[in-house]
């Protein structure tokens, strides 16, 4: 009890510290921002050094996924497994929809990298969404 | 497509401990420690595994 009276007296925890940038609004235009562009929200953050790294890395791991003949999958709720790799390969944002638009992405299942290829297409959408929560803290003052 | 399968992983390893390095990190010495490390463990460990599943039959 005196712990907490003493904690609660004293010290400041990170949920009880101000935040600045703590806005509704900013923190969706951070997270729309960090998925569509991977790195973004970092960016707009002045992450720049993280915000490059994503920036490169995960677009590249998208686009050799592609190139190994990767399927990007329908968002189909009758196969559960097909639905939850449609879930991955969106969370890469605008390398996903530009794929689209241009065709790509159909999968060819009879190629030796076949496999690889969704490994790399769901792997960089699934780490994006790691960056849009990390993108989401900083906003936050958490980190 | 010809494409080594070690390559691609050695790849995958790379871009994978690349991004956790840099979003569990923030100085670049730490995130350089820990990527090296963690893309380390990567191989090493995929190493490990193919040569114990070599012996079994697909």
């Amino acid at each position: 009890m005196i712990e907490c009276s003493d904690r609660m007296g004293t010290k400041s925890t990170a949920a009880e510290r101000p935040r600045a940038s703590a806005e509704p609004w900013r923190l969706a235009t951070v997270c729309i921002l960090a998925w569509l562009v991977p790195g973004a929200g970092h960016l707009l953050q002045g992450r720049r050094q993280k915000g490059l790294i994503f920036l490169v890395t995960l677009p590249f791991m998208f686009g050799i996924g592609l190139w190994l003949q990767g399927r990007l999958f329908p968002l189909e709720l009758s196969d559960p497994l097909v639905f939850l790799g449609a879930i991955a390969n969106r969370g890469i944002g605008i390398p996903y929809i530009a794929a689209r638009m241009f065709d790509a992405g159909a999968g060819l299942v009879t190629a030796a990298s076949y496999e690889y290829g969704n490994t790399f297409l769901m792997t960089a959408g699934l780490l994006n969404f790691l960056v849009i929560l990390d993108a989401f803290d900083v906003a936050l003052g958490r980190k | 497509m010809t494409t080594s399968h070690f390559l691609l992983m050695v790849l995958y390893a790379l871009l994978v401990s690349t991004v956790f390095a840099v979003l569990l990190r923030d100085q670049p010495r730490e995130q350089l420690k820990t990527g090296v490390m963690m893309f380390g463990g990567f191989i090493s460990v995929a190493y490990v595994l193919g040569w114990l599943m070599f012996p079994f039959p697909l």
